[in-house]
């Protein structure tokens, strides 16, 4: 139990967020209106992966240097947990999308970028699939997750910053936090994003460990 | 310096085999040809000028897809091991990136010769703003390709591998490119574009940077 306090924490902070987004109050804004409680679930789910795939970053250098199974193994499974919340991201801002800016899809930049980087991923899947060798997946794989990552980075916090965005905090629009993140959202905000966070981590821990078990048994 | 030495003759080799056999260059310039043509037969004109670089662009993804592709792929393997052999392989990226390079460069001045003879320009055109943005473009098409390459070939699993892992990855360069490309095309002033080649560069030198750091790892079997 006393090991187990974060997952208790990342449950509690969910359950709170949940509860709370849909009933305290927020700001009354125009088109918005009351789907800016989406935030509450939309932004969390980018910050997720982006924890999740650092983390994948991370364990795919470790496992170059140390060629241990355990490494890889943590490289995939995060990114599996990451994409997870990739695609989770984009529908809850298809959505959004739909009711603010009329289409589920407004060829925004931040919205191209992300499922292009969530492509890009599914690109690492696919790499990982083609190679029978283990050992050989190992290596391959976790260079592309290195060589891919530099560009997700620059998909996601460069070349949307340099473009015309639907998207507040873009091309003029002023951010969220100028005006109408007010302290009623903060919160429930801060809370959600480190709930989600650690909920991704714990969908990791627990995909790992299944992987592990699943090994051990041939 | 050992490593420029070995950089220098690896260069030199990849030409000289190239020029015995000019498979790369002939294939290459000839699907480009067919392309353009095949366009022209299915555009007849082209009056819109976003169209015009769009066209071109996708057309020389593509061909420098096809080009770059061979530079690991078309290798064997029991090649790849007595290079293994020889030459650090440090040298050995840098020097199939500088041949990709100029052989990039070389085709894409071409196709756009062509291009340009087929579908005819724009007319504000800011004809050497262009032609930074395509040796940029050339460039970047070579760093990123050739390190994919590199990676497909050593997942033993050719082509398709190779397009599916280097489109999530030149897409944001691409984007760039297309709006530097569009700028020139605009004939906007040239300032306006300088944002642009500044990222492109770093983008390419980050791709560069994390190519010398990874290869080696690739490369040791």
């Amino acid at each position: 139990m006393k090991k187990s306090w974060w997952k208790i924490l990342g449950a509690a902070l969910v359950i709170y967020a949940t509860i709370a987004g849909l009933l305290l109050g927020v700001p009354h804004l125009d088109i918005l209106n009351e789907s800016i409680r989406n935030l509450y679930f939309h932004v969390p789910m980018w910050f997720a992966m982006i924890i999740l795939f650092s983390i994948s970053v991370f364990h795919s250098i470790k496992s170059l240097n140390s060629k241990n199974e355990i490494d890889d193994l943590k490289a995939v499974e995060s990114v599996n947990a990451g994409i997870i919340f990739g695609i989770l991201g984009l529908v809850t801002g298809a959505v959004w999308a739909k009711y603010t800016w009329g289409q589920f899809w407004s060829s925004d930049p931040k919205q191209n970028f992300a499922a292009i980087s969530v492509l890009l991923y599914f690109a690492y899947l696919v790499l990982r699939n083609a190679i029978d060798e283990e050992q050989k997946r190992a290596k391959i794989s976790a260079i592309y997750n290195i060589f891919a990552f530099p560009m997700m980075v620059v998909l996601l916090f460069v070349l949307p910053r340099l473009q015309s965005s639907l998207h507040p905090g873009n091309g003029g629009n002023p951010g969220f936090n100028s005006y109408d993140l007010d302290s009623r959202m903060r919160m429930v905000f801060y809370p959600a994003c480190l709930g989600w966070i650690i909920i991704g981590y714990w969908i990791y821990t627990i995909r790992f460990r299944i992987r592990t078990l699943e090994n051990k048994q041939f | 310096m050992h490593v420029a030495n070995q950089v220098k003759q690896l260069v030199k080799k990849e030409i000289r085999l190239e020029w015995r056999s000019k498979y790369a260059l002939n294939g290459v310039l000839l699907y480009v040809v067919s392309t353009v043509f095949v366009c022209f037969m299915s555009f007849i004109s082209m009056p819109d000028r976003l169209t015009w670089n769009a066209l071109f662009w996708i057309i020389m993804l593509f061909a420098s897809i096809n080009a770059v592709a061979k530079s690991f792929l078309q290798e064997s393997r029991g090649r790849h091991l007595y290079m293994y052999t020889l030459v650090s392989p440090i040298a050995l990226i840098i020097a199939k990136t500088i041949y990709n390079s100029l052989l990039m460069i070389g085709l894409t001045l071409i196709a756009l010769v062509f291009y340009a003879m087929v579908f005819e320009p724009p007319k504000e055109m800011d004809i050497p703003m262009y032609l930074i943005a395509v040796i940029l473009g050339s460039l970047s098409f070579a760093t990123i390709f050739t390190m994919v390459s590199a990676i497909a070939s050593k997942a033993g699993n050719g082509g398709m591998l190779m397009a599916i892992l280097s489109f999530p990855i030149i897409i944001p360069v691409l984007i760039v490119l297309v709006k530097l490309a569009k700028n020139a095309i605009d004939g906007l002033d040239r300032s306006v574009s300088l944002d642009d080649i500044g990222l492109m560069a770093v983008i390419n030198v980050l791709v560069m940077v994390v190519s010398l750091l990874l290869f080696p790892y690739l490369w040791r079997d």
